[in-house]
């Protein structure tokens, strides 16, 4: 887009930067905010359901649609506390420190083909660093609020991130083993065709480290059964008991925008990202070249197609959260250390011989030829992209 | 819309901004660099703990961000792992060390500070001394860096040099890269956690411990021993298992 800004509609360079990413920026905070409300909304209802009741019912309509936004208007008027001990500093600034780790893993999130805040070579490895940063604004917010219960919490929530990062980092090599690139958006493009291209069907090895990586995610960003950080039977609210207002709710604008977060991770590394189980497009014909308006249709419906998956895993986020009981901490630690990382060592062990041994797959007949990596972004013979890839992007979509 | 926005450029055009003279890329240089020496001097400068680690880890991402800057991605978010990542550890036992004892605050006493000064002043003049000797340093910067990929790094690092083929070899592929070297380093980690396992694991005593007889012998005075002895139990199987 800037490419585009400054080489067609003749802005200077820095202009067309610094519009470009402001728009990137603004979409991804409307991602992770908007993300929230609807998903808030959402918990309420499948809470509700899975409860056997109705969830809120009245505000907006029937279905109480307005909810998170009459809760949202209720959080900004809320008075803003600081417990009398806290260490203000610290305590002001810990929701932000969340919030942002939340949002810099956005930046090099794919939606669809090219639809990327920043592309880069090492996606997936800057997805997994920043994430675990998240924890930071965690472990300061318990330590300045001045409670035990706060402290509690995060010392329970460090420890349980810092075990739960190991396992989900072998999880993640998987695919990109697989793919041969740590590219987000290779690892996607990799996986295009039919639904038996997904990296989830690959081999069975997969398939279980696709689970794996499915209960490291829900442990990593603090879901319930793993909510040792905020168990509200026995520490109130952990980490953020004592916040209250616009400060809370940045804490929780973090832990859904985590939860959309890895699951679109999931849909990029095991479920194919922005390719649909049937390849349309490819069907119908519709293909790069084919004009500006398939062009654009064929991205959209992929960034339907990611954002529909990565809901689905935050509603069986969801669902699991109302449906499973807390582990204790122990249990936590047990799961972690004696079955997901072991389990996840030996898969990526498997998925690596299966690879070697049957790089076709079982019946070569399921796997569609289609997995070409599109032109362009090929890496050169000195493993870089050739200069010229930007360029020819540019001019397809200038023409 | 068109017209206007040419009309919009063509006004910059006759009237150029001094936004549009500054070299963006010294620009951002500076702002990282200002940001991680600003917080590595609020690192000493504080004297609490916890506001050090966050101030650590403020430093620690500008660097970060230079290295992207670079574009040495790979470095980059290797930084982010490792250096952010281990402050989160050190942040943990800071808080769990010092949150509630005598050391809350710790402030160094004036002679510390004089010979720190010292210290770090001569360091600092050896690193610029040698930093400006350095003449390719000095020329401006200048042409456009491929872009790196980490795909040469990681198969340098299986034996693979696929970025310098040797000169004249028949097959450029077959270059040993760094394999011994990354063979050595893993096995060495192994070794490392192994022996982190072997010291932290839980150790089984022949005989109980004092505590555990005065629990079998005599029943707790009041309820709230009884809970007191459980609760210091627990806590130290959490320990021993909640580590990395």
């Amino acid at each position: 887009m800037a490419d585009l800004l400054i080489n067609t509609l003749g802005l200077p360079g820095w202009l067309g930067w610094t519009i470009t990413a402001v728009v990137a920026a603004v979409l991804i905070l409307n991602v992770i905010a908007g993300g929230a409300l609807v998903f808030i909304w959402a918990e309420r209802k499948i809470a509700g359901r899975i409860q056997d009741r109705l969830g809120p019912t009245r505000t907006g309509g029937k279905f109480g649609w307005l909810q998170s936004l009459a809760d949202g208007i209720k959080l900004l008027a809320k008075e803003d506390l600081m417990p009398e001990g806290a260490d203000g500093m610290l305590f002001r600034i810990a929701p932000y420190v969340s919030f942002c780790a939340s949002f810099c893993a956005f930046i090099c999130l794919p939606f669809a083909f090219d639809v990327v805040g920043q592309r880069l070579n090492v996606g997936v490895f800057f997805v997994v660093a920043v994430l675990g940063l998240e924890v930071f604004g965690v472990i300061l917010a318990g330590y300045a609020s001045a409670s035990k219960w706060s402290l509690f919490g995060a010392m329970r929530e460090a420890a349980q991130v810092v075990s739960y990062e190991v396992p989900l980092g072998m999880c993640v090599v998987v695919p990109v083993m697989l793919a041969g690139s740590m590219d987000l958006v290779t690892i996607a493009e990799k996986q295009s065709g039919w639904f038996t291209n997904w990296y989830l069907f690959h081999d069975p090895f997969t398939f279980v480290v696709f689970w794996i990586y499915v209960t490291c995610a829900v442990a990593s960003v603090n879901r319930a059964p793993f909510d040792l950080a905020e168990a509200e039977s026995e520490l109130v609210a952990g980490f953020h008991t004592e916040y209250s207002g616009l400060r809370w709710s940045f804490f929780f604008m973090a832990e859904y925008g985590s939860m959309f977060l890895v699951s679109a991770l999931a849909a990029v590394l095991f479920m194919g990202g922005w390719n649909g189980p049937i390849p349309l497009a490819t069907l119908l014909g519709l293909s790069e070249g084919t004009g500006d308006t398939a062009h654009y249709l064929v991205r959209l419906v992929g960034l339907a197609n990611l954002m529909g998956k990565a809901t689905v895993g935050v509603l069986v986020m969801m669902w699991i959260r109302w449906t499973l009981p807390r582990l204790r901490i122990d249990q936590v630690m047990t799961t972690c250390l004696k079955y997901c990382t072991p389990l996840a060592a030996v898969m990526f062990l498997g998925a690596m011989l299966w690879q070697i041994a049957l790089p076709g797959g079982v019946i070569p007949v399921l796997r569609t030829p289609a997995a070409t990596v599109r032109e362009g972004w090929l890496p050169g013979p000195g493993g870089s992209p050739p200069a010229s890839a930007k360029a020819s992007d540019v001019a397809k979509v200038g023409s | 819309m068109m017209t206007g926005l040419a009309m919009l450029v063509d006004a910059m055009v006759a009237a150029p901004l001094p936004v549009a003279a500054i070299n963006w890329h010294s620009f951002f240089f500076l702002v990282f660099a200002a940001l991680a020496c600003g917080f590595a001097v609020a690192v000493v400068a504080a004297d609490n703990i916890v506001r050090m680690a966050l101030y650590l880890v403020f430093s620690l991402g500008a660097t970060a961000g230079l290295f992207f800057l670079a574009g040495a991605e790979f470095v980059g978010a290797m930084q982010l792992m490792i250096y952010v990542g281990g402050t989160l550890v050190l942040l943990v036992f800071g808080v769990m060390l010092t949150a509630q004892g005598p050391f809350v605050s710790l402030k160094g006493s004036g002679r510390d500070r004089v010979v720190a000064g010292v210290v770090g002043a001569v360091l600092l003049a050896v690193l610029l001394q040698a930093a400006f000797s350095v003449d390719a340093w000095r020329a401006p910067a200048q042409g456009v860096v491929a872009d790196p990929s980490a795909t040469p790094i990681g198969m340098a690092l299986v034996g693979l040099r696929v970025d310098e083929p040797a000169a004249g070899s028949p097959s450029p592929n077959v270059r040993p890269g760094y394999l011994l070297p990354f063979e050595i380093v893993s096995v060495h980690l192994l070794v490392v956690l192994v022996g982190a396992a072997y010291l932290a694991r839980a150790k089984r005593r022949k005989t109980p411990r004092a505590i555990e007889v005065a629990a079998s012998s005599e029943p707790p005075a009041s309820r709230a021993e009884h809970a007191a002895i459980g609760r210091d139990r627990s806590r130290g199987a959490s320990v021993l298992t909640g580590g990395r």
